[in-house]
């Protein structure tokens, strides 16, 4: 649990650089596609997206676990969430990583 | 059930002088026969005084002797006669029927435990979980082995651990407990009440052990800190609080 404790905190930091990096460009304009371009392309900044990308994914899948572990017991049922969480999480990060890195190579 | 309430109107020139009654609703339930539970209603004399485990006593004397309803002590010391008061846990023997501003009391038995019959339930799962947790203080030496012959403590450090020393495992909080209700495996807070019990008293070397048997999946970091748990308690535990502080341990604020 205190994994689950250590990565809100750290996100809740990431994620109030992020919304500054937002609303000290302009809200509107950093969003549109160009924009959003450069940023991913700005080596410090994508790192930070990608960190901000682990530590939600983390929080968030053990946050479902533990509500579905709540919902129902038993032993496989437990494996099969925990498992299935695990998964997900993973396929979430791969697929947030591939974006980001496929743009910071200037493959979009 | 207008039977029954005639029969307790009959009954009602008891021995007892009584200058008010009420009417008493028990939740009437045995698993072996009944697919759901009933209300049963009995009119019942009572005094200022009358606590609502006399006026089941009371039914039980005079109108129907097959209520089943755990007792010992009346004096709010075994934790025997734990129920649901109107809605609330409470005991039975500490809950004066003045006190509950009502002419109907409803009493049913406890949430989160199996039922028995009627009132009583099967206090299997809090005494578990209870003797999962090393409700005893662990050392290496004794005090036949040490040169000591008392481990003595300070009135600080016994009021660290006092008030949690007070539990009577009545089983009231884990029956207030809305995690309690979800999660079968749940420890509960009687049980993590008593590990910060023994956490705390200085005499105690097992802090690492228990803490372990604690920090699980459904262990102590399942509490929401509803707090319902010590609202119930009729004894002042407050076990959200120790839950709290036990999380302290695990965390690295405490030592």
């Amino acid at each position: 649990m205190k994994i689950h404790y250590g990565t809100a905190i750290a996100a809740v930091a990431l994620v109030a650089v992020h919304i500054l990096m937002r609303l000290t460009q302009g809200f509107a304009e950093s969003l549109e596609f160009e924009s959003v371009l450069a940023n991913y392309k700005f080596v410090p900044y994508a790192v930070m997206l990608e960190l901000i990308l682990i530590l939600l994914s983390v929080h968030g899948f053990n946050g479902l676990r533990v509500i579905l572990l709540e919902l129902k017991q038993g032993r496989i049922y437990e494996k099969a969430v925990s498992y299935g969480c695990v998964v997900a999480m993973i396929g979430l990060i791969a697929y947030g990583s591939r974006t980001i890195i496929m743009t910071n190579m200037g493959m979009v | 059930m207008a039977q029954v309430s005639s029969i307790a109107d009959e009954q009602i020139s008891t021995p007892v002088s009584s200058s008010k009654s009420i009417t008493l609703r028990i939740a009437r339930y045995n698993p072996e026969h009944d697919d759901s539970s009933m209300f049963m209603e009995f009119t019942v004399p009572c005094e200022k005084w009358t606590t609502v485990l006399e006026a089941i006593l009371e039914v039980k004397k005079y109108f129907d002797h097959s209520v089943a309803v755990r007792y010992s002590c009346r004096q709010a010391t075994c934790g025997s006669c734990g129920m649901i008061i109107n809605g609330k846990p409470r005991l039975a023997c500490f809950t004066k029927i003045s006190e509950l501003n009502s002419d109907v009391v409803t009493v049913e038995p406890m949430n989160n435990f199996p039922i028995i019959r009627d009132l009583a339930v099967k206090f299997e799962r809090l005494f578990d979980t209870h003797q999962k947790i090393k409700p005893y203080l662990i050392r290496d030496d004794t005090e036949i082995e040490s040169d000591e012959k008392e481990f003595l403590q300070s009135p600080k450090e016994v009021e660290q651990y006092i008030q949690f020393a007070n539990c009577i495992k009545c089983g009231l909080c884990n029956s207030a407990c809305p995690t309690m209700a979800t999660d079968s495996s749940f420890v509960g807070p009687q049980a993590l009440a008593q590990a910060y019990r023994y956490v705390a008293d200085s005499r105690d070397k097992g802090k690492d052990s228990r803490l372990k048997i604690i920090d699980e999946s459904h262990g102590i970091w399942r509490c929401h800190f509803a707090g319902s748990c010590s609202q119930v308690c009729p004894k002042g535990v407050d076990p959200a609080m120790g839950i709290q502080l036990l999380r302290g341990y695990l965390l690295g604020f405490r030592s």
